[in-house]
């Protein structure tokens, strides 16, 4: 698919993270490799605690790895950039601004006029089919919409990467098919270079090019599985044999870490 | 809600009518009060005349501006300081750690404690009077900001980040939005703060406000005028109220759990 042939896009390079707690020391990434290509859909899952936003966060600039570094076409990561845009589980809308305003936050923080800013807000809220909402508030939304608001909100600044963390964790099952479905369109379209978190193997699966599987905390990459399923995806693929192959393969590595952690 | 063939009577009601029937019930419970203790509770036709020789005399609107122009005075200094200062103690460590305890200290010592010191060292004016209402109003503002400020959620601060804002985006953009209905909530409490801490203040003399207004009165035992000011004082109460309810309808509309 997106194979290896295409150019490194995000070199994780011996990522360490350690924090200071009242117990001591604690690792949380311990030594994560992880090259990520231009235009790929890389999931990440693992166990709870396995320092999967961790990593995200510090690809995101958000925080400093204690050891290693994080390259984008070579350069390293310094702080947080709109080139490197985030999707929070918590949606992170500002609820004092209504749905176009929100989207329009970092493209007038980039410089541009409001009517151009406009123009590009309303582009992506039609993307994620909530034109006739741009003038709502976030309170009035639902969670499926709130967190439609924050992708298109990511994708108007027109990052070089896309991180999510666990975007779709606090929706329901159905509100989360739905944006799934949207969100693979979506990638389809427009070929954005994606490190999606999940704590959903099917999920990781129906969206990813390959699946990284962390291990327990301290977290390292364990596996890295390639999602050898052809697009266009849909909800029919979760019942193909070779999806229920991975889901299986992808699954069992998981529970492996999942039963270190409570021993 | 859920049971729509059982909707009880007076649900509906319309709200005015309920203003209504609650301000009758009370007229009533005063005449009952009136009559069994007529020397406590002047009716409501003896106050109601000795609001009409006041106002008309002009004096009801000298006391009350007096109070009212303290209130205000003292309340908006407060207001206008405590932002700044609450913002400072979230911003910057070593100035909260040294000034929270006083705040902490000096907000559970009723006022009325520290008039005398105050008036000792400003004397009986306006200024010690409206000094007094400033420190209660704006011990209260700060705590309240500042509590507002600390809990923005940090989530959107990253949020911003990612987008692409610096740290003077961050605070005008991010903080200072997220703090108002904090802000708001600061003003309602600082209000009703300085309206209780007016009382102390013109306790200790002075010849103008309500609170002298009904010092001397109840000194004569002219109970009618005792009730007229405190009339006068629920008055003020409610309307600051209303005013900061239409501020948060107006500013903070946007909130998760805005009281309808």
């Amino acid at each position: 698919m997106a194979g290896n042939s295409a150019a490194v896009k995000v070199k994780i390079d011996h990522v360490v993270k350690k924090f200071q707690t009242r117990k001591g020391e604690m690792t949380a990434l311990n030594g994560v490799d992880l090259d990520i290509h231009e235009n790929e859909f890389i999931t990440v899952v693992g166990p709870s605690g396995c320092g999967k936003s961790t990593l995200l966060n510090i690809i995101g600039g958000l925080e400093k790895p204690t050891d290693g570094q994080v390259l984008v076409d070579g350069k390293p990561v310094e702080g947080p950039s709109p080139e490197r845009g985030i999707v929070f589980q918590q949606y992170a809308l500002f609820p004092w601004l209504t749905v176009i305003k929100n989207v329009m936050f970092g493209l007038k923080l980039q410089g541009k006029s409001k009517e151009e800013a406009e123009e590009i807000a309303h582009k992506y809220l039609k993307m994620v089919e909530l034109e006739d909402f741009a003038n709502h508030y976030p309170k009035e939304l639902s969670g499926g919409m709130k967190q439609r608001v924050a992708i298109a909100r990511a994708y108007a600044t027109n990052p070089q990467v896309l991180l999510m963390d666990e975007p779709f964790g606090a929706l329901d099952a159905q509100t989360r098919t739905q944006l799934q479905q949207e969100l693979i369109e979506t990638w389809e379209k427009e070929r954005k270079t994606c490190f999606f978190i999940t704590h959903d193997v099917e999920e990781a699966i129906i969206l990813g090019n390959r699946c990284v599987i962390m291990s327990a905390r301290p977290g390292r990459v364990k596996d890295i599985i390639d999602i050898d399923i052809p697009y266009p995806r849909d909800q029919a693929t979760k019942m193909s044999p070779r999806f229920l192959e991975l889901k299986n393969e992808i699954w069992s590595q998981v529970y492996q870490e999942y039963l270190s952690v409570r021993k | 809600m859920q049971n729509e063939k059982k909707v009880p009577i007076w649900a509906k009601i319309p709200n005015w009518v309920w203003v209504l029937i609650s301000v009758a019930c009370a007229g009533a419970l005063w005449f009952f009060a009136n009559s069994a203790w007529p020397a406590v509770f002047a009716s409501p036709i003896e106050v109601w005349d000795a609001a009409v020789t006041r106002a008309v005399s002009g004096t009801l609107w000298e006391h009350t501006w007096a109070s009212l122009s303290r209130v205000l005075t003292g309340f908006g200094i407060a207001f206008v300081t405590s932002i700044p200062v609450a913002f400072l103690m979230a911003w910057y460590d070593p100035f909260r750690h040294i000034v929270e305890p006083w705040i902490q200290f000096i907000r559970n010592i009723p006022p009325l404690a520290y008039v005398f010191l105050i008036i000792a060292a400003l004397g009986i004016g306006n200024v010690s009077k409206i000094t007094v209402i400033f420190i209660a109003a704006f011990l209260v503002q700060v705590v309240t900001i500042y509590q507002g400020v600390k809990g923005v959620d940090t989530t959107l601060i990253k949020a911003a980040r990612v987008l692409g804002a610096k740290e003077s985006d961050i605070f005008f953009k991010v903080i200072i939005p997220a703090s108002t209905p904090f802000i708001l909530v600061a003003a309602r409490l600082g209000l009703s703060t300085s309206l209780t801490t007016l009382m102390a203040s013109e306790i200790v003399g002075g010849d103008r406000g309500l609170g002298m207004m009904i010092q001397q009165a109840s000194g004569y035992y002219q109970m009618d005028v005792v009730l007229l000011g405190i009339i006068m004082l629920g008055i003020i109460g409610i309307a600051f109220e209303k005013i900061v309810r239409f501020l948060e309808r107006r500013f903070t509309g946007w909130q998760e759990t805005v009281q309808q």
